[in-house]
């Protein structure tokens, strides 16, 4: 038991002055996310119905290869933020900084396997 | 993490089933009961009511079961009108007030229940102590810091037109108690009420720390845990939109760095 007055429950350790900048990057991402995924799915949905020696020549290409590696980027930064507010809302404690840093870690890994694969496409000709 | 299952002792079991009087126009009444008192789980009595007997409005057929029927039912009244937010409560799943909740509103058995996923202090009596407390500390007053005028503070008729739909909530708590962001995160989370009331006051014309507002609010639990699930905006008794006065409020926040 705590004798600690309802004010000072409700006020908690004050602001922390920031969440803004997550709130417009959400915004603004999800306008760029608007076009992208249709231009990634599009162009994935193209090099898979092609043989592979196309394929490939279809995803080197510089108009194909930035569009792909700008979704894979900005929709895995995305991903974070959003999974971590969404962590932050259901979860306390040490799980919820588990489950932040699980869900950090597997967004920078995509990314970091996605841009890799698409230099590999893009470089090895 | 977040509980999905009642606690043992917060189970809802089945309570007294009271007499059923005699009538064509019968209405049956579940009504959730709990006293601290008896120190058991919570329970649901029945009630029955005579319907040609009974006022239009919820709050008159629980004001006739506690007169006529059981007197030991526990719930908040006032004005019986709508303005002093005492009677909320959670009728047939939508949280409310019972004294302008029509009868003829709810289909089938009438089912009350206090304001979800707050302590219960009895019956239907819910522990609002927090929810005031974070009202209270969103500052709501007028806060200047130019001197006192001769006569008084002066707003526009246009500036005073961007309080409607504001000031007249009631601080009922519906609209907060109906929010999953408020049920999960209370402690940290303002709630649409609150922030509702935050917005009325950063809008005010004659407010002079706007800054200071914005800046006690920008917080990613205090503002940010707002979702957008509108639950407050379809339940509010009232009829406001506390979900569009927190978009304001991000708006605003956004406009200060962008």
């Amino acid at each position: 038991m705590r004798y600690v007055t309802d004010r000072k429950r409700a006020a908690g350790k004050g602001s922390a002055h920031t969440g803004t900048e997550h709130h417009w990057y959400m915004q603004a991402s999800a306008v760029g996310l608007a076009i992208l995924v249709p231009v990634f799915v599009y162009c994935v949905g193209r090099a898979l119905k092609q043989p592979y020696g196309e394929a490939w020549f279809f995803l080197m290409q510089p108009w194909v290869a930035i569009p792909l590696a700008l979704t894979i980027f900005v929709g895995m930064r995305h991903f974070a933020k959003g999974a971590t507010m969404m962590v932050e809302d259901y979860a306390r404690g040490t799980m919820r900084k588990a489950l932040i840093i699980t869900v950090l870690s597997l967004s920078y890994t995509v990314t970091a396997v996605g841009i890799y694969a698409l230099l590999v496409i893009s470089l090895k000709g | 993490m977040v509980q999905f299952t009642l606690p043992k002792n917060s189970k809802v079991r089945v309570g007294k089933t009271w007499p059923k009087p005699d009538g064509k126009n019968v209405r049956k009444f579940r009504i959730y009961r709990w006293d601290p008192d008896l120190g058991e789980n919570p329970r649901v009595d029945t009630y029955f009511l005579d319907m040609d007997k009974c006022g239009p409005m919820v709050l008159d057929a629980l004001i006739k079961i506690k007169t006529e029927i059981d007197p030991t039912l526990t719930f908040r009244r006032s004005c019986r009108e709508g303005i002093c937010g005492s009677c909320a409560m959670n009728i047939d799943g939508i949280n409310t007030l019972a004294c302008i909740y029509g009868l003829d509103e709810v289909k089938g058995d009438v089912a009350i229940y206090p304001l979800p996923h707050m302590p219960v202090v009895k019956d239907l009596i819910p522990d609002l102590t927090h929810f005031y407390a974070q009202h209270a500390s969103i500052m709501p007053w007028l806060e200047t810091k130019t001197n006192r005028p001769a006569k008084e503070w002066r707003q526009s008729i246009e500036d005073r037109k961007k309080l409607d739909g504001l000031y007249e909530c009631v601080m009922c708590a519906s609209c907060s108690t109906s929010c999953p962001s408020y049920w999960w995160n209370s402690d940290r989370y303002l709630g649409p009420a609150a922030l509702l009331h935050a917005y009325r006051w950063i809008i005010d014309s004659r407010d002079e720390a706007t800054g200071e507002r914005l800046d006690d609010l920008e917080d990613p639990f205090k503002l940010y845990r707002c979702h957008t699930i509108m639950n407050c905006a379809k339940t509010c008794p009232k009829g406001l939109n506390p979900a569009k006065a927190i978009a304001e409020i991000k708006k605003m926040m956004v406009s200060r760095v962008v």
